[in-house]
């Protein structure tokens, strides 16, 4: 058993024996993996120690005191978020001890190879196929939607091996080496000129079936722990007043009165008023995780967020009359890191139509939230029973 | 006071044990006391509110003194306690006097302090739940811009469940004047809202006791509004709630095209969206009734910001109820009509959304051009 008090005491000597002023990054980051403070919650021998995973925080408060260096969170979201829990739900000890490590200290980045372009909404029709050829699968087709695909040295990818059963069956899945000769990586430019994503082809790509995670043709219940742990770490955190997307508009109306107008002045209180109440919501939802009684409001969280950043935006252009035609930068790049209220409000209007579509699209959870919590009986489907081969395409 | 220099606590926005037992008491006696037929019937009787509910609500179940401190008689709760009540009133848009004599009057009362024995006495007795009393002014006016007759003179519109109360108290330019409502000329009124009832107060000729002088009553009345306008948001939550729960149920099991109607993502759509509001106006009530039981400095622009939120989610959720119903849902037997009813007055009740709107931009300081 260890407990608060026993952290605090690990973590202090973690801190002497590499004190983060003279260590490397990287090398204190290894040393606090092997000391099972990287994710308490995690088995021990995996940069945890079988505690509960509320007890992180006495350790994150321990070494935000001191001055450690972090993993960088945001760089490697989707290793941390979506790979890391189904490595450790579905692999084998092999695989855990050689990905896990890695993927935390931030050497290895992850990307996600889920949605195709013929699958988005629709994920389990995905098309991309995996032949088996001797120890090793064979996968050739095209993703879509990727983050970080440039960076990445891991993906963890789902692919069709068995096109003669129905669509949710016939799914295995898979950690592909990004390295992989067959892999080619393309920017895909977006509305907002930028390149957040990458379109992902794969033509003869191999992959030793050593690298499978979970048994063939049980991909979708695999792929179902990388969703749940999207949804989970989404929401959460504390935000302050005019935390969000509603911020940068207050302040425009505050310090340029010249651009104040009545439509607009009512326009901005109801939004105001919405924005509010949205934080209040996820206030509520994060109070109720931390006594212990989380609910299904998290679920509708991220639609709330969806259509007040896309009208917040909106209004905020308008409001800045002649400076709203204007936009900062068309030139292509491609950022590391992603900030919705980050640069000009043209940029916020634009990056916020994806809010609806990314991660779930809003029709797709109003669904969600219609069956799974108002207990509402779902459509009529004639898909379920159909070989994956035989669907409409 | 600016939006982002504003000294933001926490407020708990969850339901203690207490309340949650609360909440289990009253909605079993509601359950057991009020159905549609019978709602329907007193309704256009000569009685609209249901004087022997009120009793066992406000007396039996002490509801009546929830806000009075012990000391007066009361049960030294707070308006934490008293959201939970009203969410379950709205739930069964049942016809007591709560809102009006234990919240608003009760708290105009309570802003005027102990000090002053006549209020002390009409305070316990209002605790006790055997009389009622209310604040006379249109049911429709906000704590922002309270306009009193000079003197008593004239009518007052549209007073709520100024019928069946015992004391009138009202304000005017000279202070707060107690009446015994047996003096004054009471007309009852055809309500929009079957479930609450209005009457116009003939002021002129009255005699009554002086209870405070004009400055103390003006904060006093405005007071005594702002906690009404700040908890009758759970009053609306309630409504909501009721709206979504009773169109959920009826769309799993109405079958047309061979399905339950509730199957059509036309429909379950706008069903999860309301849902949505419920769960976001709920955030927005529990922040209010917070807000005004720590005395909270935020407290006007927490009742704003949910009155301003919680009025339209009510009315939206009674539309769709009556939609979502059908043709059943246009009929006076279904009982969706005295929710659409009471959204609607509710919306207009102690405050437009615009007129809290109006406040929340001085006090976050989103200033008209």
């Amino acid at each position: 058993m260890t407990d608060a008090a026993e952290l605090r005491t690990l973590t202090r000597e973690l801190l002497e024996a590499h004190p983060p002023a003279a260590t490397e990054p990287l090398d204190f980051l290894k040393a606090r993996f092997d000391a099972g403070l990287a994710w308490v919650h995690y088995p021990v021998g995996l940069g945890g120690l079988d505690v509960p995973r509320s007890l992180q925080a006495v350790v994150d408060a321990e070494l935000a005191a001191a001055g450690a260096p972090d993993n960088d969170p945001r760089r490697i979201g989707i290793g941390l978020g979506m790979a890391a829990p189904t490595v450790l739900a579905y692999g084998t000890e092999e695989q855990k001890r050689r990905f896990l490590r890695p993927l935390w200290v931030g050497e290895e980045v992850w990307c996600q190879l889920f949605s195709e372009p013929g699958a988005g909404s629709d994920l389990a029709a995905l098309g991309t196929r995996a032949v088996r050829d001797g120890d090793d699968w064979v996968v050739d087709g095209q993703k879509v939607w990727t983050s970080s695909a440039h960076l990445a040295r891991w993906a963890i990818l789902i692919a069709r091996t068995d096109p003669g059963l129905p669509k949710h069956r016939g799914i295995s899945y898979f950690i592909c080496d990004m390295t992989d000769p067959g892999v080619e990586v393309r920017p895909l430019r977006q509305i907002t000129g930028e390149a957040e994503f990458n379109e992902v082809f794969l033509t003869g790509v191999r992959i030793p079936d050593a690298h499978r995670l979970g048994e063939v043709g049980e991909g979708w219940k695999v792929a179902q722990t990388t969703l749940m742990n999207e949804r989970v770490s989404i929401g959460g955190m504390r935000i302050p007043r005019e935390g969000g997307m509603i911020g940068p508009v207050a302040r425009a109306w505050r310090e340029r009165p010249e651009l104040r107008t009545h439509d607009l002045h009512q326009r901005l209180l109801s939004l105001w008023v919405e924005a509010e109440v949205a934080r209040l919501t996820g206030e509520r939802l994060r109070q109720q995780l931390v006594a212990g009684q989380p609910g299904p409001e998290g679920s509708g969280m991220k639609l709330a967020f969806a259509r007040l950043n896309q009208e917040i935006s909106g209004l905020e252009v308008e409001l800045l009359g002649q400076d709203g035609l204007l936009y900062s930068d068309w030139t292509m790049r491609r950022p590391e890191l992603v900030d919705f209220t980050g640069r000009d409000a043209g940029y916020r209007y634009l990056r916020s139509k994806g809010n609806s579509i990314e991660g779930g699209t809003s029709e797709v959870l109003l669904n969600i939230v219609a069956e799974r919590v108002l207990g509402l009986p779902a459509e009529p489907r004639n898909d379920k029973d159909v070989a994956w081969k035989d669907l409409a395409r | 006071m600016t939006a982002q220099t504003a000294e933001e606590a926490t407020p708990d926005l969850l339901y203690s044990e207490a309340e949650d037992d609360l909440r289990a008491a009253v909605r079993s006696l509601l359950a057991d006391r009020t159905d549609t037929p019978a709602a329907l019937a007193r309704a256009e009787s000569d009685t609209p509110c249901d004087r022997e509910l009120w009793r066992a609500l406000g007396a039996g179940m002490e509801l009546a003194g929830l806000l009075v401190p012990e000391k007066l008689g009361g049960q030294g709760a707070s308006h934490r306690e008293a959201a939970v009540v009203l969410e379950e009133i709205g739930r069964s848009v049942a016809p007591v006097p709560f809102l009006t004599s234990a919240v608003m009057a009760t708290e105009t009362l309570l802003a005027l302090g102990d000090a002053n024995e006549e209020v002390a006495s009409l305070v316990r007795e209002l605790a006790s739940g055997h009389r009622t009393a209310a604040l006379v002014v249109p049911f429709s006016a906000g704590p922002y811009a309270v306009r009193l007759p000079e003197t008593l003179t004239g009518t007052v519109s549209a007073v709520a469940d100024a019928a069946t109360a015992d004391v009138l108290l009202v304000p005017t330019g000279e202070g707060l004047y107690a009446v015994d409502a047996a003096e004054a000329t009471v007309v009852a009124l055809t309500p929009l809202d079957l479930t609450r009832p209005l009457a116009a107060v003939s002021l002129d000729g009255l005699r009554g006791t002086l209870l405070a002088g004009p400055d103390a009553t003006l904060a006093a009345v405005r007071r005594g509004l702002l906690a009404g306008a700040g908890l009758l948001a759970s009053e609306q939550l309630g409504v909501a709630e009721w709206c979504l729960t009773e169109t959920v149920s009826y769309t799993r099991e109405r079958k047309q095209f061979n399905r339950p109607v509730g199957s059509f993502q036309a429909l379950k759509h706008r069903m999860a969206q309301l849902w949505l509001e419920v769960v976001s106006a709920r955030a927005a009530a529990r922040n209010a009734a917070d807000a005004l039981a720590t005395g909270s400095p935020e407290a006007p622009l927490a009742a704003a910001v949910a009155q301003a939120y919680c009025a339209r989610v009510a009315v939206h959720a009674a539309e769709e109820c009556v939609q979502l119903h059908g043709g059943i849902g246009m009929t006076w037997e279904h009982p969706a009509h005295l929710y659409l009813k009471r959204a609607k007055s509710a919306q207009i009740a102690l405050g437009s959304a615009g007129e809290h709107r109006a406040g929340i931009a001085d006090l976050v300081d989103l200033r008209a051009p």
